[in-house]
């Protein structure tokens, strides 16, 4: 397969899969394995839903219990989470084989085939029986009614539930089978499952950092990129976890003791500590899955998920967080580079006007898909009709809807009554373009590069396997990445923080 | 031209031309062609407009005239230090240009027509294939080839080297440009170029900057300050109605405030005049370059070709040793080799005499007067002295020698051949020195490398550039001159085409290569290399090949140049830099300010503790404004450069222009604001 080949049998495969998942989401109620007689989805939720998962964004408008056939769930969604991660990935591969100087990309459906059989699945298996010894359920048996000791009536809702589990957090998907996600007993039971979920979140993305060193015969090129991703990724979370630790200071000045830190929204057998990392991790890694309510974390504890989003390049989802890094990469190569008296070139490639002219598309899409939505939701009647806390808040919580299906994230600030035509259609368009523009304009940038001949690298050459390169990706990204969403921070998290308790 | 560089960066009429030139160019038809600059314009019309009507937005407050009033002029002032640093960058060029048209006013021909007349007309009606002639005190009517006669030709118009060069029919010396005096003596010329694209003429378009086109790396950072425009386009745009959704109504004049400050509008402003000052080092430095690509690739250069003769040596055997064979002492051959060259008027001769002296030995000129002195030839292959008394003293090539002294019945010394093998060995020419039918020694001609290049290719070296030397010598000799001189490879028994196979080969290594050249079998090679940089006093071949051309013939200038399209590459990355580090003060000056009237708590980030809202937002546009004409010095003389190691120059530049252009701002938006709230609080603002 040459460049184009490959990326056209990547959208169509895609597209392909899409309108499959669509049908079934629409005629579910028809289509059996559907214990618990759910109806089938209106066509923009459907549209939502499906864009959603295969875009590995997994925002998810609907309750799984009450809104999916166990049919949805195992042949729609935990088949999206394999294949929508099987693509991020092989899309990298590609992306990474290109600026490493090989010709052709290889073949789509070779790497997309080998992702899922050879990495995916086994490793799937092994979380999925990992996470039933802690509790969770995998049974197509039907929701149970118990009564409960008051004596009421209550819904048990159970299913395929660990199996969706482990390729939800291995394939950065996020979407969870319960509406509430991590957070829910039967999603994540326990601390050591939460480790487990953590773990598998981290694991695919972070070793794809140390496999683009190992394709390019440089690991401490690999390890700058890792070391940056790194770097970024502590200050957030000492962000996130001072944020929570020290409570709200509204609930302070009431009078009630905030010694144990912000636990509204958290569940008690994870605390702060573990609530912090996991929200820390999902949106750095774009998973998307919860085990607490972001919407009531502290203002700056919600800032963090929502900048980690917003750079969408601290490791990031299955693949895509390292395209994105790279081309900041190419970016402060090209401009800082210019410093050692040479035309910029990153990996013994010169970096020019076309790959430059693809790079600008890519950082001004993600700003653009953010804001300008944001923006208009809060201009129409309709956006404004879903938030349900006016003011600060309300902004955080439009913004992160947003910044959450731009960066192929999934998680939801909730508290947004998001199941609307709206927020269904307008969301659905962001997650497509935050996907594909990027990984069309970045494979468009790996062909480029690939055709180039390669310079040789000498003392002359700006060298962007060192510590100090680490720290200048670091500032790029902070300044070009960061600084673009700081107005609109300030206004929403940050303003929220500076008034709370006032 | 030399003193030219010493000068200030700018004279008063290159000032008056460039202030009135900024108003000019504020025309929004050329404003376009720089973006990030054509936005600020836009900004300026509409803080003009509101100015004059400033509710027209349905915005209320006292003084909202004055302040949109300030906004306004400090924008149109940020518009116009952009234009006017261009305007400084292309005026240095037009002033170099107005004197060398000078040189082409007022100048007459001597047609000579078919029967051989002389008819006088304009230079400029000169057409290609003309004959004329040019006489003592004459100009050179247009570029041409000298076809009979020979004179010295004052090429300083165009060189500003005073001595004048000796021209003549054939060879390498046979290009003449238009312009040129020719102070001796006749020559007859056929006219070469058509008026208007002499040589001449497109020098001045080049330094005017007429023919001036943006390098693929000005375009492509050019789109990517574009972009950044407009992704802040887009924040400050979408800050309007987020803004309002929590109750803030920002005023359009802040928000065109705050979008100046974030779009990149210090290295807008500045690129284009770092580009045209990198050409006009160039030119200072007495080398046309024929584009500004060219400039920049020769901050991409890996491997330099170098001539050894000329380039990296003066090219003169000078005698550096005498050595003695047979039973002979050193003080003999000293001696006899200094009575050889008496007559002697090559450098080899005089070289000789000189050495001698040195080492003490003297004779008195008087006594071998009369004595015949003979030439050398190309036949014979030595030159010396017949005395009155019969000896014949000769010196020269060591066989020519050996068969002269054969020939008179004498007998070679056995240790000859292993000296001059050993001279030979080391580089060296050796010539031998007999007396009648007697060897007794050798003088030892050394090249000698011109000082200060090893020093050079050391330095070249660190930054990573491969010098190869080329030469026609034998390979012995081109081993002793290469590790003399430090270079890293050599060609040695060069032919033309191998200076081209060479470049070739470096080309697919994907290195780019630079080369000096003058004669006209070097022209397919200057066209080869990336950077061709060929000899004013060399072939219109060579001439047309290269990419560059060295007004005063130094080869060994290729080493600046690269210096210069280095230097050039890291000013423009170097204020790229700081223009966007500057952005982190901007923002922590305007966002608390524009916010912290609806939200007093807002008021913690401003960092600064700038004065009120106002002055804030006022301060950071004046900084963003004045850093335009604080970095023209540098956009034109270009930051300091010295050779070394890429990871130390890059951690050097980084730290003075990204690290200081984070801090500078914080530093000069304060200073500014303690400056300008006392007056804003006279005027009730703030």
């Amino acid at each position: 397969m040459n460049w184009k080949q490959y990326t056209v049998a990547l959208l169509l495969t895609n597209g392909v899969m899409a309108l499959l998942v669509y049908i079934i989401f629409r005629f579910q109620s028809l289509l059996g394995f559907n214990p618990n007689s759910n109806k089938a989805m209106e066509p923009s939720l459907a549209f939502n839903a499906a864009i959603s998962f295969i875009t590995n964004t997994n925002l998810q408008h609907y309750s799984g219990e009450w809104g999916l056939s166990y049919l949805s769930q195992m042949a729609a969604i935990t088949f999206l989470m394999f294949t929508s991660a099987a693509t991020g990935f092989a899309a990298a591969t590609a992306f990474i084989r290109g600026i490493a100087g090989k010709k052709i990309p290889g073949n789509f459906f070779v790497d997309l085939v080998r992702t899922i059989t050879r990495i995916l699945i086994p490793f799937s298996v092994v979380v999925t029986l990992l996470l039933v010894s802690q509790g969770v359920p995998q049974t197509l048996t039907p929701n149970q009614t118990v009564t409960t000791i008051q004596g009421n009536l209550q819904d048990i809702p159970l299913g395929p539930v660990a199996s969706l589990e482990s390729i939800k957090h291995l394939g950065t998907n996020g979407g969870g089978f319960f509406g509430s996600n991590s957070s829910h007993p039967f999603e994540n039971p326990t601390p050591l499952s939460n480790l487990i979920e953590m773990l598998s979140m981290m694991a695919i993305p972070g070793a794809l950092v140390y496999a683009f060193g190992l394709t390019l015969k440089n690991r401490k090129q690999g390890w700058a990129i890792f070391a940056s991703m790194a770097m970024l990724f502590l200050m957030s979370l000492s962000l996130a976890y001072y944020a929570e630790k020290s409570g709200n200071p509204a609930l302070t000045n009431i009078g009630l003791n905030q010694s144990m830190g912000n636990m509204e929204g958290k569940e008690v057998r994870f605390g702060i500590a573990n609530s912090a990392l996991f929200t820390t991790i999902t949106t750095a890694f774009t998973t998307g899955s919860v085990n607490n309510m972001h919407d009531s974390l502290t203002p700056l504890g919600g800032l963090v998920p929502l900048w980690q989003m917003m750079l969408n390049v601290i490791f990031g989802g299955e693949g895509v967080g390292l395209m994105n890094m790279l081309m900041y990469a190419i970016l402060a190569v090209f401009l800082c580079g210019l410093m050692v008296g040479r035309t910029p070139e990153f990996l013994g490639k010169k970096i020019e006007g076309k790959e430059i002219k693809l790079i600008a598309l890519v950082i001004l899409i993600h700003p653009f898909i953010i804001l300008v939505p944001s923006a208009i939701s809060l201009l129409t009647k309709q956006g404004l009709a879903g938030i349900t806390n006016p003011g600060f808040h309300g902004l955080s919580q439009v913004l992160y809807e947003f910044t959450s299906s731009a960066a192929n994230n999934g998680s939801g600030f909730e508290g947004l009554i998001d199941n609307t035509l709206f927020w269904n259609i307008s969301t659905g368009l962001v997650m497509f373009l935050g996907r594909y523009i990027s990984i069309i304009a970045l494979l468009a940038v790996a062909a480029s590069l690939a055709s180039k001949k390669p310079i040789p690298v000498g003392p002359g050459t700006f060298r962007t396997d060192n510590a100090l390169f680490t720290v200048i990706l670091v500032v790029v990204v902070l300044i070009v990445g960061a600084l673009t969403f700081f107005p609109a921070l300030a206004l929403g998290p940050i303003a929220e923080h500076l008034t709370l308790g006032h | 031209m030399s003193n030219d560089r010493r000068k200030g960066f700018i004279t008063k009429e290159i000032l008056r031309d460039s202030i009135k030139e900024s108003f000019v160019k504020l025309n929004p038809k050329y404003m376009i062609k720089n973006p990030v600059m054509f936005i600020v314009e836009v900004g300026t019309f509409i803080t003009l407009f509101l100015t004059i009507f400033p509710n027209a937005f349905g915005e209320t407050g006292s003084n909202l005239h004055l302040y949109n009033g300030i906004v306004f002029f400090i924008l149109f002032v940020t518009v116009l230090f952009a234009n006017f640093a261009e305007a400084v960058a292309e005026g240095r060029g037009k002033a170099q240009a107005e004197s060398l048209k000078k040189t082409r006013k007022d100048t007459k021909a001597k047609l000579i027509d078919k029967n051989g007349n002389i008819k006088i007309i304009n230079a400029s009606e000169t057409k290609k294939g003309d004959i004329v002639l040019v006489e003592a005190g004459d100009l050179i009517p247009n570029d041409g080839e000298v076809i009979e006669g020979l004179a010295s030709v004052d090429e300083s118009a165009i060189t500003g080297e005073s001595a004048p060069v000796l021209k003549e029919a054939g060879g390498d010396f046979s290009s003449v440009t238009g312009g040129t005096k020719v102070v001796s003596d006749w020559l007859k010329i056929r006219i070469t170029a058509t008026p208007g694209e002499s040589f001449l003429d497109k020098m001045i378009n080049l330094v005017e900057g007429a023919s001036r086109l943006k390098t693929p790396n000005e375009i492509a950072l050019t789109m990517i300050l574009v972009s950044l425009t407009m992704i802040f386009l887009i924040v400050v745009v979408t800050l309007y109605p987020l803004a309002k959704y929590v109750g803030i109504t920002i005023p359009v004049s802040t928000l065109i405030a705050l979008l100046v400050c974030l779009i990149p509008t210090t290295i807008g402003g500045l690129l284009s005049a770092i580009g045209i000052a990198g050409m006009d080092r160039v030119t200072r430095f007495n080398v046309i370059a024929m584009s500004g690509k060219a400039v920049e690739a020769c901050g991409d250069v890996n491997t330099l070709i170098l001539d050894k003769t000329g380039t990296i040596t003066y090219g003169n055997r000078l005698a550096a040793e005498f050595i003695p064979v047979g039973k002979h002492t050193e003080k003999e051959i000293t001696r006899f080799a200094l009575i050889s060259s008496l007559k002697d008027e090559t450098p080899e001769g005089r070289s000789t005499i000189e050495l001698a002296n040195k080492l003490g030995v003297q004779v008195n000129a008087d006594e071998y007067k009369d004595a015949e002195f003979i030439e050398f030839t190309a036949q014979s292959r030595m030159s010396g002295v017949d005395l009155k008394n019969g000896t014949k003293i000769r010196k020269g090539a060591a066989d020519a020698i050996k068969k002269f002294v054969m020939d008179l019945g004498g007998k070679i010394p056995d240790d000859l051949d292993k000296v001059t093998t050993k001279i030979a060995g080391i580089g060296g020419t050796p010539l031998a020195v007999s007396v009648d039918k007697d060897i007794i020694g050798v003088i030892y001609l050394k090249d000698t490398v011109k000082p200060g290049l090893v020093e050079r290719f050391e330095r070249l070296r660190e930054m990573g550039i491969k010098t190869i030397m080329c030469t026609g010598d034998n390979p012995l000799t081109a081993a002793t001159i290469a590790k003399e001189a430090g270079v890293d490879e050599f060609i040695a028994e060069a032919k033309p085409e191998d200076k081209i196979e060479a470049i070739k080969r470096e080309q697919a290594e994907g290195k780019l290569v630079a080369m000096t050249g003058d004669g006209t079998n070097d022209a397919p090679a200057l066209a080869q290399a990336d950077v061709g940089l060929a000899m004013n006093s060399g072939t219109t071949a060579a001439k047309e090949a290269a990419n560059m051309i060295d007004l005063d013939s130094d080869p060994t200038k290729i080493l600046e140049v690269v210096e210069i399209g280095k230097q050039l590459l890291i000013t423009r990355g170097a204020l790229t830099t700081f223009s966007i580090a500057n952005d982190v003060a901007k923002y922590f000056a305007i966002i608390p300010a524009i916010f912290s009237i609806a939200i007093p708590q807002m008021n913690v980030m401003n960092i600064m503790r700038l004065a009120t809202p106002q002055s804030a937002i006022l301060s950071a546009l004046i900084f963003n404004a004045i850093i335009i004409p604080a970095l023209i010095p540098i956009a034109m003389r270009g930051v300091k450069y010295r050779p070394m190691k890429a990871e130390a120059l890059f951690t050097r530049n980084i730290l003075i222009y990204g690290l200081g252009g984070m801090i500078v701002p914080f530093i000069g938006i304060k200073v500014i604001d303690m400056l300008i709230n006392p007056i804003l609080k006279v005027l009730n603002l703030g």
